[in-house]
């Protein structure tokens, strides 16, 4: 006999079916509608199957320039990744001890993140105008972008090292490592599926990061700006098209650093059974 | 005989309280000390200076003819002369067995793979565990963790050992193994320090028992007269709780 299920059960299942097609409802209707026939609108119903407006989208007509502004948003994700492990690992390690101004400094860092996005970009956006200093999103752009990713890569480096036991780090200090090598072949490849996920996150804030962009980016848009650009002036369903790209490519992302943990994985079993054989 | 450790006048603070109190102790090389005494009463923080894993306020730690620096600086010099065993074994989790054992003497003493797996291989067949070098930490049980950090420190030759409560977070099925091991190793000359509440193990491999309490030796006797003619009132207490 199956126990009976109560109406707390009910009501959390209506509320996950809504959540759910709210979260993938449109997305799947740009989707659909990305493969709009060469006739066909913005809206449905769909006139005919194709993969017209995907071709279109590297076409000239087009209004805006999505190569190139995915090319400057790639490139901006993948310093502004680097930038927030490298940093994020080496203030973690910093905070796990108490130091002069450790709190102060804490609330500061954090604070970026309450502070709202869009004014944080009008700051930096009249900064670089009473300097004088040309604003372009690989400078004050990519500003922007840290003041978002490290603080979260530092608020999980920090929650990382809580729970990290120093104890090995003893172990290894008594097996004769310098500080360094205790970092190096300790330390780090156990934090390492953490660095992983702070990588993502900060590739996947800076990526579709909009509001600290805004007013940064100088004369050249990054992605989502252009996205949003295109939304004002683009009446075809190429902007559909360019959607459904830009999310495969975030799903890529994704499927790539989780392939990357589950190789890691897998090469730590392979290394276990070669190690018995002597090999 | 020739003088391994000397430990003179130590004295360790946390904030206002004193961990160590002007301990005194001499140890030569071969000799295995059993340290015992109730919790909290300074015996890991000793050994712990020992292998400068904690830094001091005052007094002098001497350990194979190297004087350890308060602040710690020469730490690595000593640490690479000096084995220890934990109480949570704290191998490395995300190496093997095997790897636990190469990592040190491949990075620290520049062995080859080749060179170093031999010499890992060598000292997992002493601990008896040979079988179990392409597994992980998390696959085995206390007992056998236990005995690899053993393997583990060996590997480095260490001139010493400390082992700072090695059974304590062992289950009692699995204890006597360790302690097998730790006997095998005190009869190959090793110089040992052992904090334990094992007194079993005391009576049988100690030359002497340290007995301290609140930070202080109080009680230094061969295991003999230790454990039957006690002298202070507080090793007569703590024995009588220990041995029931």
């Amino acid at each position: 006999m199956r126990e009976r299920r109560g109406k707390e059960f009910y009501v959390l299942a209506i509320f996950f079916t809504v959540f759910v097609i709210f979260l993938y409802g449109p997305v799947s209707a740009i989707l659909i509608l990305s493969f709009q026939g060469p006739n066909g609108g913005l809206t449905f119903p769909m006139n005919g199957v194709s993969i017209h407006w995907f071709f279109a989208l590297f076409g000239e007509q087009l209004v805006g320039d999505f190569k190139a502004a995915f090319l400057r948003s790639l490139q901006l994700g993948l310093v502004v990744m680097v930038v927030t492990i490298f940093v994020s690992v080496l203030t973690g390690l910093a905070f796990r001890k108490k130091f002069f101004g450790s709190t102060f400094l804490f609330y500061t860092t954090v604070s970026s993140l309450i502070v709202p996005s869009i004014l944080v970009s009008l700051g930096i956006g009249l900064l670089y105008n009473l300097m004088e200093w040309e604003a372009a999103w690989y400078s004050s752009g990519m500003g922007a972008h840290l003041t978002w990713t490290l603080p979260f890569g530092f608020l999980i480096m920090i929650a990382v090292f809580n729970r990290f036991d120093r104890s090995y780090e003893e172990a290894a200090k008594d097996l004769g490592a310098s500080n360094w090598q205790t970092i190096r072949y300790v330390v780090l490849p156990i934090i390492a599926p953490s660095l992983i996920g702070v990588a993502l996150f900060g590739f996947t804030l800076s990526y579709d990061e909009f509001a600290r962009t805004l007013m940064t980016s100088g004369v050249k848009n990054t992605l989502p700006l252009e996205i949003f650009g295109m939304t004002t002036n683009v009446t075809t369903p190429t902007l559909y098209a360019l959607g459904t790209l830009t999310t495969i490519f975030s799903l890529v992302v994704i499927l790539t650093a989780m392939g990357i943990v589950f190789y890691m994985q897998k090469r730590r079993e392979r290394f276990g059974t070669d190690a018995g054989k002597g090999v | 005989m020739e003088t391994c450790i000397n430990l003179n006048d130590l004295n360790k603070w946390f904030g206002s309280f004193q961990v160590l109190d002007s301990i005194n102790l001499s140890i030569s090389t071969a000799e295995k000390v059993v340290i015992c005494g109730p919790s909290g009463s300074g015996k890991s923080t000793l050994i712990r200076c020992v292998n400068a894993l904690e830094p001091f306020q005052s007094g002098s730690v001497n350990v194979c003819g190297i004087s350890v620096e308060k602040n710690g600086r020469n730490a690595t010099d000593i640490q690479r002369r000096v084995g220890m065993v934990f109480q949570q074994f704290n191998l490395f989790p995300h190496l093997s067995v095997l790897k636990n054992c190469t990592l040190a003497p491949c990075r620290v003493l520049g062995l080859s793979d080749d060179e170093a797996g031999a010499k890992a291989m060598h000292y997992l067949e002493r601990v008896r565990i040979p079988e179990q070098a392409s597994k992980y930490p998390a696959d085995l049980s206390g007992g056998q963790q236990q005995r690899v950090a053993i393997a583990r420190a060996l590997t480095m030759e260490p001139e010493l050992m400390l082992f700072d409560e090695p059974t304590s977070a062992l289950d009692p099925e699995v204890v006597t193994e360790v302690l097998d091991t730790m006997v095998d190793l005190a009869e190959t000359g090793m110089t040992m320090i052992c904090v334990t509440h094992e007194m079993g193990f005391a009576k049988q491999v100690a030359d002497r028992v340290v007995f301290m309490d609140e930070g202080k030796i109080i009680e230094i006797a061969t295991p003999e007269k230790f454990f039957s003619e006690p002298t202070h009132e507080r090793t007569q207490f703590f024995l009588s709780r220990v041995l029931g």
